[in-house]
């Protein structure tokens, strides 16, 4: 498994909002928790319920914003005694649930802690228990959301350089191993993956080869007509035309979105990049070689 | 699972997969239990961001989790460096379940099945 230092997206702690009915503070009534509940999940804040019975979590060293009505309408002041999280308190007696909101907005402005829903979260996720590491997906992607592990393993590395429901790599994974937990239909979604499933994705890699080759290959000539002609007539809706009739194609076939096959770049850049991810590949399926050869060397002399 | 497991609730916050009337149900039937529970806004985007709250979350032991396909939820903890115990996790699903199997399945007392 690759380790967090290994990934591109920063590590940014999110605020944990608490909301507490312990000792020191009054029970919330059932409407008003369940609109806070709601108000906070759908502003993107993680809520802890605290109350008596059951297990929670311990704290990390993500902020704590902790709300309660509290004795006497005043929220205590909390410090944490290993100074290790920063813990900010909110006495909520009747302040209704956007005013609460408010407040939390407010401190997690001040505390310049992640934006909750700022990028819309689709991207690739591997299951590695089918993965056999043969890279075709790192090959296949051109805007570099795949990488290589330490370990010559592959892994997702770039998530939010992924396609907005571009669900095109999980379809050229003969194993059915990735996963778009957001995407509509089974297996793609996370949906067990029956015999039928594999065959079915495979079927559509298939397809695509059937049609160009392969995809990009196809996508370049097409590209190169176009680009010829617009060099002819100096006209670009003719070429962008060209190019859009293409991509309807493969959109169709791969169930890509149109906006992710627009934003793909020319034609010699694609080239460029398909070659570098190849490239990357084939360098780290001949490592991975190396050191079965190795190990069977070893293993040979030892035996 | 022996111990009492930690209840975590995911509210798929930026996409549409969950019926919004089943995730709201599993939320009402958990805040209406008394019991302590946590709840996430989107278990996605804290996979890709690598939330160290995933580990303190897996780091729990016993958890039973309403989410999504089960295969989804538990590559994305692996995903963030975050792997569940695979006999110590539950994993109930809102996409398929209806709100109700789901509510049953987290509230109930009791060793869970995995
Ligand atoms: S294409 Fe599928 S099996 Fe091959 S490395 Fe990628 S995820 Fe693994
Ligand atoms: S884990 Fe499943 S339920 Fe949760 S945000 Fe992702 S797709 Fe939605």
């Amino acid at each position: 498994m690759s380790t967090v230092a290994e990934q591109n997206l920063p590590v940014v702690n999110a605020l944990r909002v608490v909301l507490y009915e312990g000792q020191g503070a009054d029970a919330l009534d059932s409407a008003e928790r369940n609109s806070l509940l709601n108000g906070l999940l759908d502003s993107g804040y993680a809520v802890t319920c605290a109350r008596d019975g059951g297990t929670l979590s311990a704290p990390d060293e993500s902020p704590l914003m902790v709300l309660g009505r509290f004795h006497e309408g005043a929220a205590p002041a909390i410090a944490d005694a290993e100074d290790r999280v920063d813990v900010f308190t909110q006495d909520i007696t009747s302040l209704a649930t956007e005013a609460v909101l408010e407040r939390v907005r407010f401190v997690r402005e001040q505390t310049a802690l992640r934006v909750p829903g700022e990028w819309h979260p689709w991207f690739p996720v591997i299951d590695y228990d089918r993965c056999t590491n043969c890279m075709q997906c790192l090959s296949f992607c051109l805007f570099g959301v795949y990488d290589v592990s330490n370990e010559d393993k592959i892994q997702v590395r770039n998530e939010d350089q992924c396609k907005t429901n571009c669900p095109a790599c999980s379809r050229v994974c003969p194993e059915a191993a990735i996963m778009f937990p957001k995407y509509r239909s089974g297996p793609v979604n996370g949906e067990e993956v029956s015999d039928e499933g594999v065959e079915r994705e495979k079927m559509k890699v298939d397809i695509s080869a059937l049609l160009g080759g392969d995809i990009y290959q196809k996508l370049r000539d097409r590209s190169d007509q176009a680009k010829e002609r617009f060099a002819k007539e100096r006209d670009e809706t003719v070429a962008l035309k060209e190019r859009k009739r293409c991509l309807v194609e493969m959109q169709k076939d791969m169930d890509i979105p149109m906006e992710a096959l627009m934003s793909l770049p020319s034609p010699d850049e694609i080239q460029r990049r398909a070659a570098e991810a190849k490239q990357k590949a084939d360098d780290a399926i001949a490592r991975r070689m190396r050191d079965r050869d190795g190990n069977y060397a070893e293993d040979g002399l030892k035996g | 699972m022996t111990e009492k497991p930690c209840l975590l609730y995911c509210h798929c916050a930026y996409a549409k997969v969950v019926p919004e009337e089943t995730r709201r149900e599993v939320l009402k039937r958990l805040n209406d239990a008394g019991v302590a529970f946590e709840a996430v806004p989107d278990l996605c985007e804290m996979s890709a961001r690598k939330d160290p709250a995933l580990e303190r979350l897996a780091a729990t032991g016993a958890i039973r989790i309403a989410a999504c396909y089960p295969r989804a939820v538990k590559w994305l903890f692996h995903a963030a460096g975050a792997p569940l115990g695979d006999d110590q996790t539950e994993i109930l699903n809102m996409r398929v379940q209806t709100g109700d199997d789901v509510a049953d399945a987290m509230c109930r007392t009791g060793e869970a099945s995995s």
